[in-house]
């Protein structure tokens, strides 16, 4: 593939658009990277000899007799164990102030993974909030968004179940993530002690927006060499989804294309599938595992991005401040782990599945009662117990900040069950409550 | 000579070749990039450009770079061999792929060469044939493989002569047969035929009448599907689509099942492959991975592949139905076929139809449902496809392009349903908004007079108006309350919660619930009507709700045992003792 056309120099540019630039040229291959007077762009359509250019860093004082350089080569980023506590920018530069990375150069947004060589994933990954370990347990290979309003803690949570989790390496994909929030994160893990295991990628909202289409890539491409090449396993957070569809439809508004729903590219789905498919567990061990953020606008999830996006996640976690204790809790109503019964019950205790049912149908009785309650109607006794569970289960259970292990939680809601009902009521197998049951 | 290209514009998978010779709408032709040649299609001609849909990454592709027409269409392989195996969209076996990542313009081939299939002839020396007909067979998987004229093959032969019983390979002649023009063609096990053409080798095509058994009661009983017949499941993510295409695909009684996994997770997949080598088919207590061919074709795999992924599963199962065996042809999910289309259609620069799919979203999708059916073959015997695709709505809102096209073509219609799903009450089907037309085709009638019984279809039409009811019914309750209306009315609301939770409502995760064959609906069905029938009398509403939350737990537990177990039967006496007692007082 690696013809030497890189060495010419073109100096002639026939149009030029926000985001793109086009100029004549010959033996310039598609996708293939190039320089416009030291910006970094990328070959988006071929015409005959009129080739055009994604400018990444915008189009903003490129005069028409730019320097055009080509690379021929595709994006790459440069892999080896020396990734470890480094930070890059959207090209795999870094901006930590470290040295330049010495390893294997890799062409980003490579192959997809042959699905029968796919295994099934069956490893829990325990996080320590009940939110998410009990009702809705993650799984390596497994991804899933969060699925959250601007103002929610999305970040916080996200850098607690990184620390948490135990993986192998972390590897961090912020796109157009404010400054505070870099900053955030980057004071999180170093006072962590856990810096030498992660890797991030950082696009803030100071650099430009069409950079941060290469994010994702990145962030995988250095995910795939770990979990490949080494065996370990990687999670992945992506921050924030919403903010990388918004550049990919900027690019498209500025190539002409007709928009579909919401101003998105008619590819939005397979544009989002080729990232969030990159989540594998490997048959030597190795697995990626891709936690995610969707910001939403006014909790509406039939927008364009958080559907398409729901379609192709397994599954997904809202958080919700609850009034009643004043904590942010993981919504047990909408939050969906749909991987979660390959493991609770199996490589958790047998009584969780039906532990965790029978407490979110309580919860939902208590969501009932309380519409009564507001609707003006006479509370029961039940109606009663079931609220004052309520309260105690999203404060010992589903706020955030919890931090057990699975088997401990299955012990609170046991006696949750046990303060508040009659076993009975809470509606399990006998053989389970003979077993479980506080006295 | 084959005409040859140059690449001469590339956006995307859109690449325009200038050709040197004749080419033909949907022609194949390969690319070379870097020495890796490329599958391509070509879907637009203007003068000497050739427009082609590559079905890989097109990245390093140059202006000046050579491809290659292939003269014909894009083609599936077809012979025995193809059952328990796992493709891509275009029939590439995944299994003889090497590495764990898929390699760029890597093909191989969806038979085994080597393999010796004992063969039985079926016809004779001297008989008179057509494309299509049964020359003789060889056991696959436990099912008669037919080998057949091939479908290509135009006009009246003469069989000249055909092989002993014995092993053969798929590439031995069988038998040489002459045509009217009096040349001589030489037969294999294999033949070529291209996906995006019908296979219409059959005498007739009758309106379908035999119900498909799949276990899933709110289908089998309320909305039945039919051999040979469509349906298509539209709903929000997280209301069970999959759940119920997986379901459907174990436990239907089908000789073929074919699984398109069109554009979705590459987990779910993996879960087939995972679990269908070691489930049994409850119709013949075979593995079910020896009747099933999965077409794999995942969201990360090149859009332009998928959207022949369907085509190559359609074909494959037209391939058994001129067999004369049952087919089952699942799509997951149709939507994601549309988006392929729509991505081709926007590079083109096609004017757009609604929501910038292409224009003719419709005609596509009704020709491609009008490809499944109930054939008689010219032997007398009959064959089928039945087709169930899922459709994933944006937003989860029905009214959009792909939904309302597959509403104008598929018979049956189970609308997977959000407020169901939240409510815990799964299978997510709205019982009111989905149909089955088949209910009301007289054949089908008398079919199930015969075959279940002659009160069969009243009840099932009672039930339907009893659910109907009942939702009102609820609407009224909310705003009046409880005490706002009749104790009759709740009677009545309560009866449509018992169909509801007995008869709708079922464990796809439970081994007894999971699946109920037909008696055992019959049995339900008769039962859940002459309660619902019945007379009650009740002083409060606080009464009706007790009685008929006890009964429907009852009869949750009967779902839960194995039918005629003592269990079960315990269980009914309990239900029998509930109603005596109630109307004894």
């Amino acid at each position: 593939m690696a013809t030497k056309a890189f060495q010419k120099i073109y100096t002639k540019i026939t149009q030029i658009t926000k985001a793109t630039c086009s100029l004549k040229a010959t033996g310039v291959g598609y996708d293939e990277l190039a320089s416009v007077n030291g910006k970094l762009a990328q070959v988006v359509k071929i015409i005959g000899d009129e080739v055009t250019l994604q400018v990444f860093s915008g189009t903003e004082g490129i005069p028409t007799n730019a320097e055009v350089v080509f690379m021929g080569k595709a994006p790459t980023l440069k892999v080896g164990e020396q990734l470890a506590s480094r930070f890059f920018n959207a090209y795999g530069d870094p901006i930590d102030g470290g040295p330049e990375i010495d390893g294997k150069e890799v062409e980003i947004g490579g192959p997809s993974v042959n699905p029968v060589r796919r295994e099934q994933p069956s490893e829990l990954i325990a996080t320590g909030i009940a939110g998410i370990d009990l009702n809705n347990t993650l799984v390596t290979g497994q991804k899933i968004p969060f699925f959250a309003d601007p103002d929610q803690p999305f970040n916080q949570v996200m850098a607690l179940v990184a620390l948490r989790a135990e993986s192998d390496k972390i590897i961090l994909g912020g796109m157009g993530m404010t400054n505070d929030d870099y900053l955030f994160f980057k004071n999180t893990f170093s006072n962590a002690g856990a810096l030498d295991r992660i890797v991030s990628f950082i696009n803030t909202t100071e650099n430009p927006s069409v950079e941060r289409l290469l994010i994702p890539d990145m962030a995988l491409t250095a995910a795939e060499y770990f979990a490949v090449q080494k065996n370990e396993k990687v999670l992945v957070l992506l921050t924030d989804m919403t903010n990388y569809a918004d550049a990919l439809a900027i690019v498209s508004n500025r190539m002409d294309q007709i928009p579909s729903k919401d101003s998105m590219p008619g590819s939005i789905y397979s544009d989002l599938a080729k990232i969030y498919e990159k989540a594998v567990q490997f048959p030597d061990g190795g697995s990626i595992t891709i936690i995610a953020v969707t910001t939403l606008s006014g909790g509406d999830i039939t927008h364009a991005v958080p559907d398409n996006t729901g379609y192709i996640t397994e599954g997904q976690l809202y958080l919700r401040r609850d009034s009643d204790i004043g904590k942010v809790i993981v919504d047990p109503f909408r939050s969906l782990s749909r991987l979660k019964q390959l493991v609770t019950g199996k490589k958790t205790r047998p009584d969780h599945p039906q532990v965790m049912n029978a407490a979110v149908r309580l919860y939902a009785d208590a969501a009932n009662a309380k519409t009564k309650l507001e609707n003006g109607f006479d509370l029961t006794d039940y109606d009663n117990r079931t609220l004052a569970f309520a309260k105690d289960y999203s404060d010992k259970l589903l706020a955030i900040d919890v931090n057990l292990n699975t088997t401990e939680m299955l012990d609170v809601a046991w006696e949750l069950f046990a303060k508040y009902f009659t076993p009975a009521e809470v509606n399990i197998k006998q053989e389970l409550v003979d077993k479980y049951w506080k006295n | 000579m084959a005409t040859k290209g140059i690449v001469k514009g590339i956006v995307s998978n859109l690449v325009t070749l200038e050709v040197d010779g004749p080419v033909s709408q949907n022609e194949i032709c390969y690319i070379s990039v870097g020495g890796v040649k490329l599958m391509s299609e070509v879907i637009k001609v203007i003068g000497q450009n050739a427009f082609v849909q590559v079905f890989e990454s097109t990245r390093g592709m140059r202006v000046g770079d050579e491809a290659e027409f292939d003269g014909h269409m894009l083609e599936v392989t077809l012979g025995p061999g193809m059952l328990s195996r796992n493709y891509d969209g275009l029939q590439n076996d995944l299994d003889k792929m090497e590495g764990i990542f898929l390699k760029r313009g890597e093909y191989t081939f969806p038979l085994d060469n080597d393999k010796k299939w004992d063969f039985k002839p079926l016809a004779h020396t001297g008989d008179k044939v057509k494309a299509g007909d049964w020359l003789g067979e060889v056991d696959e998987n436990f099912q008669p493989h037919k080998i057949m004229v091939p479908f290509v093959f135009e006009g009246t032969y003469t069989i000249q002569t055909l092989v002993e019983e014995g092993p053969y390979t798929i590439n031995d002649t069988i038998a040489v047969l002459t045509g009217e023009d009096g040349k001589d063609v030489k037969v294999t096990m294999t033949q070529k035929w291209p996906v995006k053409k019908a296979i219409i080798c059959y005498n007739a095509k009758p309106r379908p009448y035999k119900l498909l058994e799949t276990g899933v009661r709110t289908i089998d009983t309320v909305n039945p599907i039919v051999e040979g017949g469509t349906g298509f499941i539209p709903g929000p993510f997280g209301t069970g689509k999959t759940v119920m295409q997986h379901a459907i695909s174990k436990q239907a009684e089908a000789d073929i099942v074919i699984i398109a996994a069109c554009g979705e997770r590459a987990n779910e997949v993996v879960e087939i492959f995972a679990e269908f080598p070691h489930l049994i088919d409850p119709h013949t207590g075979r593995k079910l991975m020896e009747r099933t061919i999965i077409i794999a074709n995942t969201s990360n795999m090149p859009v332009a592949a998928r959207e022949a992924s369907v085509y190559t599963a359609m074909t494959i199962a037209e391939y058994y139905r001129s067999m004369g065996l049952k087919v089952l042809l699942m799509a997951d999910s149709t939507s994601r076929w549309a988006q392929a289309l729509r991505e081709m259609s926007n590079r083109l620069e096609e004017l757009p139809g609604p929501d910038a799919f292409p224009m003719d979203l419709s005609a596509i999708i009704a020709n491609f449902y009008a490809r499944a059916g109930y054939v008689e073959l010219s032997n007398g015997a009959t064959g089928s496809v039945t087709f169930i695709g899922t459709v994933s709505p944006a937003g989860g809102n029905l009214k959009e392009p792909v939904t309302e096209n597959t509403k104008k073509v598929a018979r049956c219609f189970y609308a997977l349903e959000q407020e169901r799903a939240d409510r815990k009450r799964y299978p997510a089907i709205n019982p009111i908004d989905s149909y089955s037309k088949y209910i009301e085709y007289p054949e089908f009638q008398e079919y199930i007079a015969r075959h279940i019984s002659p009160s069969w279809i009243e009840k099932v039409n009672e039930i339907k108006t009893r659910m109907l009811r009942g939702k009102e019914i609820s609407e009224q309750i909310n705003i009046l309350g409880d005490d706002g209306v009749p104790v009759d009315y709740h009677i009545t609301f309560w009866k449509s919660e018992l169909i509801d939770f007995v008869i709708l409502q079922q464990d796809a995760f439970d081994d007894v619930d999971a699946v109920t064959p037909l008696d055992r609906q019959e049995f339900m069905l008769d039962k859940v009507v002459d309660i619902c029938r019945g007379e009650f009398k009740f002083d409060t509403f606080i009464e009706v709700i007790d009685f008929f939350k006890n009964l429907i737990n009852v009869f949750k537990q009967m779902n839960y045992s194995a039918y005629k177990s003592e269990q079960f039967y315990n269980f009914n006496e309990q239900l029998d003792n509930l109603l005596k007692e109630r109307t004894e007082n």
